[in-house]
């Protein structure tokens, strides 16, 4: 069973359980106020980690491994590096975090919830799906909360695990109602069945939609969007931007694996498609909308990750290869550039203690090159070149001008039109609003070593993808590619 | 392999501003001529573009062309052609003058030009530049959008820090939703008309000389030529969304504006020509009624509603509007002449406005009052500035001998051949401009200087008048020997003519 092809499949989930291991024993060994050091442990596993899997643990073709439970390709093995990247600048966010930063537990948990992300990306049935489903998401219901003593972020935590296990136990039935029709787990077995109409159209729909349920709260479409705002506002920074990034990209591999692999050429697929075109409509309509009175930071990045939702499900309703490779190819923009946003936000609430937009008014006198990042990641979420936003949107829009959705493709346009208001404003406070007294210089924002590390490594990766594309397209469609 | 010149040009301002951008910020002088020596770079090379341009052979040259993400047929792939070297050189002439003057004048009581983070300002600025200069030297239609959302978001932020503080917020808001509506609009035909070409060659790439034979159908090109045209034309300022670019023009600061009127506009115009009129032939010739109707209107109604005006700066930006439906007219004529009064007069009227805009600013800054009834007897303390805004003004007019006349002549004639009764009612605009134009000379230029501008104005600075005699040399000499641009653009025109159908 344990061939080296299963090893390699499972790779960077081994090592990252050893950085998890190293820091449960390095870490009570530290002082106090050595702790924080942590976080370059944490961090700087991840990165060997990325590059030993790019190394030695690259996929060839698609594999089954341990008895069909794992699906070995380049769309989970893609995500993966995605999603580790992710958890790394989010332990380096971490580390100047006032409640996080000496609390070896929270760079565990932060570990744990990423080997739940990354099995998610692979798993090839329901059972290990909804294992690593769980895996991901109990640690940040710790992580939501885990301010003790500070009411937004308990009530952070407790409306996440609410919200959370109530659309976890909806889609545990319907995997429950799948097994029991079918008979199978494995998800590649159920795509035959459907193919050959084994089981009803109608009652696949009934199971099918109770698992969305679950999809739908992790990638946060509307209308399972509600938990976003209040969870994103009362959370950690860091938490709230691993949350708003690797969570929803994970539960997109998920989409893209259970969707795109079951039903093609079944008559199924028209009935989602339109299901899902509505969804994008809905959330894109309601994230823009919404985003547009909001003062406070991360209310506003909550909303906004709502209407990218729109714009990613897009991809996911084309239904066709160019559609799944345009959506991991906007998740791939989209984590970089959140994580950027979520990133200033933090740099900016750690040296001010606000959150607030209004306070961010004179930032880019205070600090050039923070304005300048916070300049990058809100013109990159605007969908404006040289930034990877605009070339993911444009990919997206062609995959559903594609696929027909001529309209779908015009309303996203003109709502992507609505988020430019509200990016803009926000950089309006940033460069041209003056703080009450004029004295900015003052002011200065000093950023930490991690921070600057994580900040720069991110805004070069947001220009990078914008500008080089052709790297990140070709592993977004050799992703794409393994799902047909 | 012969020297890139365009990828240089196109990214020598990007790399100016990251340059820029490593400056320390209390440099003032240091970054100002940074600025200003690559803004001289790019003129000579914008110049070097225009003058290799070899227009005997026409069609495109100086061809470069870098595989950049072949599974989507995207290429860097640039090259110039009649149309858009012109163009060029008028990029390089604008961003050469508009730093010069946006150096200013530092002294406490003068306090002219741009004084605030100068560092930002020509970083943004050139970022500007080089979504410009992108978008007239992209041959593939993914690059050209890409160029042109860059050429689009630093206006806002040039806008809303530097601009006139009564209305820049809404000012800078208003045009960048409109554009990026635009924009986006029209990015959803180019899409559009890749699936399709995908489909009717299987072939995908962006790649417009590609594209123009596509085979697209003539329903399909009637249905996406509206969006596509009208989505760049917003950028042209083509009545009725140009509602954006007065109040885009009168808050933007001076060299912004420069950019804007002169140079911006331009890319509307030139990105409507080349993937709506250029790729879509067929609908352009379905409705070229309609574009006639709106362009006739903005040169009418433009020129009447300049005439109106108090505030100086909202006069040119009407005036803008005016001369920009020529263009659109001339486009819309779809014939030899027409297109070739268009072709001539995107530079003139760029070089024009430029100076307008930079005449505006100088008075502006010194007296700080743009209402033309407050002022008078400006000749008197800047002849200088008189001079070259009374050639500006000539050249609005369509005097002979100036550029002006060059360009609006075939426009008219082109009009009159399709519709003799459109050409009659548009040359109205031209008494209207000439009346406007006399009254501002008269009421702010001559006359008495006002008892409280009495001893305290300045002259404008010996940068100021080295921009304003480079515009004005380019209008007089294209007046003076049309064949210096004409036979350029008549190159261009045959290759429009000759999808058009030959006609």
């Amino acid at each position: 069973m344990f061939t080296p092809l299963a090893f390699a499949s499972i790779l960077p989930e081994i090592l990252i359980l050893i950085v998890g291991m190293l820091i449960l024993i390095i870490e009570p060994f530290w002082k106090e106020e050595k702790r924080r050091n942590v976080g370059w442990l944490a961090a700087g596993g991840l990165f060997a980690a990325m590059i030993v899997s790019l190394i030695v643990g690259r996929p060839g073709e698609p594999l089954p491994t341990f008895g069909g439970m794992i699906r070995f390709d380049w769309l989970g093995f893609f995500l993966k590096m995605l999603f580790m990247f992710a958890a790394a600048a989010t332990a380096l966010l971490m580390m100047d975090h006032e409640r996080l930063a000496a609390r070896g537990e929270a760079y565990l948990l932060l570990l744990a919830s990423l080997i739940g992300m990354n099995l998610m990306a692979v798993s090839a049935d329901l059972i290990m799906l909804f294992l690593a489903i769980e895996t991901a998401s109990i640690p940040l219901y710790v992580l939501a909360g885990f301010m003790l003593g500070d009411k937004r972020s308990t009530e952070a935590g407790f409306k996440y695990f609410l919200f959370g296990i109530l659309a976890t136990t909806i889609m545990l039935y319907g995997f429950s109602l799948v097994f029991g029709f079918s008979g199978t787990t494995d998800i590649y077995r159920l795509a035959e069945m459907f193919k050959v109409g084994e089981i009803a159209p109608l009652t696949a729909f009934g199971v099918l939609a109770l698992i969305f349920v679950g999809i739908g709260f992790k990638v946060t479409f509307t209308p399972f969007h509600f938990w976003v705002p209040d969870v994103y506002e009362g959370s950690p920074t860091p938490v709230a931007g691993f949350l708003s990034t690797a969570s929803k990209a994970a539960g997109y591999a998920v989409l893209l694996r259970l969707f795109f692999v079951a039903f093609p050429g079944s008559n199924l697929s028209v009935a989602w498609t339109t299901a899902l075109v509505v969804f994008a409509a809905a959330s894109m309509l309601v994230g823009n909308l919404l985003a547009l009175p909001q003062m406070n930071i991360k209310r506003l990045l909550a909303y906004s990750s709502i209407a990218h939702t729109g714009y990613t499900l897009i991809g996911v309703a084309a239904f066709t290869q160019f559609g799944a490779a345009s959506v991991v190819f906007y998740l791939a923009a989209y984590i970089l550039t959140n994580l950027l946003a979520f990133g200033v936000a933090m740099a900016f609430s750690k040296a001010t203690g606000l959150e607030d937009l209004r306070d961010y008014a004179g930032m880019s006198r205070r600090s050039p090159w923070l304005g300048l990042m916070m300049l990058t990641a809100f013109l990159s979420l605007a969908g404006i070149p040289p930034f990877g936003g605009f070339i993911a949107k444009v990919i997206v829009f062609a995959a559903g001008i594609q696929a027909g959705y001529v309209w779908l493709v015009v309303f996203a346009v003109v709502m992507s039109v609505v988020g430019a208001y509200y990016y803009l404003n926000a950089l309006k406070f940033v460069y041209l609003y003056r703080m009450p007294n004029q004295d900015e210089e003052n002011h200065p924002i000093p950023l930490s070593r991690p921070y600057a590390i994580a900040l720069i490594a991110l805004t070069i990766g947001v220009i990078l993808i914008g500008t080089v594309f052709a790297p990140w397209f070709q592993w977004s469609n050799a992703g794409a590619l393994n799902l047909f | 392999m012969n020297f890139p010149v365009l990828s240089v040009i196109t990214f020598t301002p990007l790399v100016a501003a990251l340059i820029l951008l490593m400056i320390p910020a209390d440099r003032k002088n240091e970054t100002r001529a940074v600025a200003a020596a690559s803004a001289a770079f790019t003129l000579a090379l914008s110049l070097w573009v225009y003058f290799t341009y070899d227009q005997t052979l026409g069609g495109y040259q100086l061809v470069e062309r870098y595989d950049w993400l072949p599974a989507l047929g995207i290429s860097l792939s640039l090259g110039v052609d009649g149309i858009s070297a012109p163009l060029v050189l008028l990029t390089g002439v604008v961003m050469f003058t508009g730093v010069l003057i946006s150096w200013g004048d530092e002294r406490p009581h003068v306090m002219a030009g741009i004084q605030d983070r100068p560092r930002e300002f020509f970083a943004f600025l050139f970022v500007l530049a080089w979504g410009v200069f992108g978008v007239f030297v992209s041959l593939d239609l993914f690059m050209l959008f890409f160029f042109y959302e860059i050429a689009v978001f630093p206006m806002y932020l040039l806008i809303v820090i530097w601009g006139w503080n009564v209305t820049r917020e809404y000012a800078a808001m208003k045009l960048t939703l409109y554009l990026l509506l635009g924009s986006v609009i029209a990015l959803v035909g180019a899409l559009a008309m890749l699936i399709v070409q995908y489909q009717n060659t299987g072939v995908l790439t962006f790649d417009m000389l590609a594209m123009e034979s596509a085979g697209f159908s003539q329903q399909f090109q009637i249905i996406w030529f509206l969006p596509v045209f009208l989505g760049f034309a917003i950028l042209g300022g083509l009545w009725p969304f140009h509602n954006w670019s007065p109040d885009g023009h009168v808050a933007a600061p001076t060299a912004v504006s420069m950019f804007h009127a002169g140079v911006l506009m331009k890319l509307g115009a030139f990105a409507a020509l080349r993937v709506g009129i250029m790729l879509l032939p067929e609908g352009a010739k379905h409705w070229s009624w309609l574009i006639m109707l709106f362009a006739g209107v903005a040169v009418v109604y433009g020129a009447y509603i300049a005439f109106v005006q108090t505030d100086f700066k909202y006069m040119v930006g009407f005036s803008s509007v005016s001369h920009m439906g020529l263009v659109m007219l001339g486009f819309s004529t779809l014939n030899r002449d027409g297109l070739l009064g268009s072709g001539m007069q995107m530079f003139s009227h760029g070089a024009m406005t430029a100076l307008f805009f930079a005449v505006v600013g100088m008075i502006y800054d010194r007296a700080h009052t743009r209402q033309i009834p407050e002022l008078g007897g400006m000749s008197k303390i800047m002849p200088f500035a008189a001079v070259g805004f009374i050639i500006g003004g000539l050249v609005s007019m369509g005097m002979p001998l100036f550029s002006g006349f060059v360009a609006e002549f075939p426009i008219f004639m082109g009009v009159w051949q399709v519709n003799w009764l459109v050409a009659v009612i548009c040359s109205i605009s031209i008494i209207i401009t000439a009346a406007y134009i006399m009254r501002i000379v008269r009421q702010v230029f001559f006359g008495d200087v006002p008892e409280r501008f009495e001893g305290h104005l300045t002259d404008i600075t010996i940068l100021d008048k080295t921009a304003l005699v480079t515009l004005c040399f380019f209008m007089v000499i294209i007046g003076l020997y049309p064949k210096f641009m004409a036979p350029i653009v008549q190159t261009g025109v045959d290759n429009i003519l000759r999808l058009l159908g030959g006609s």
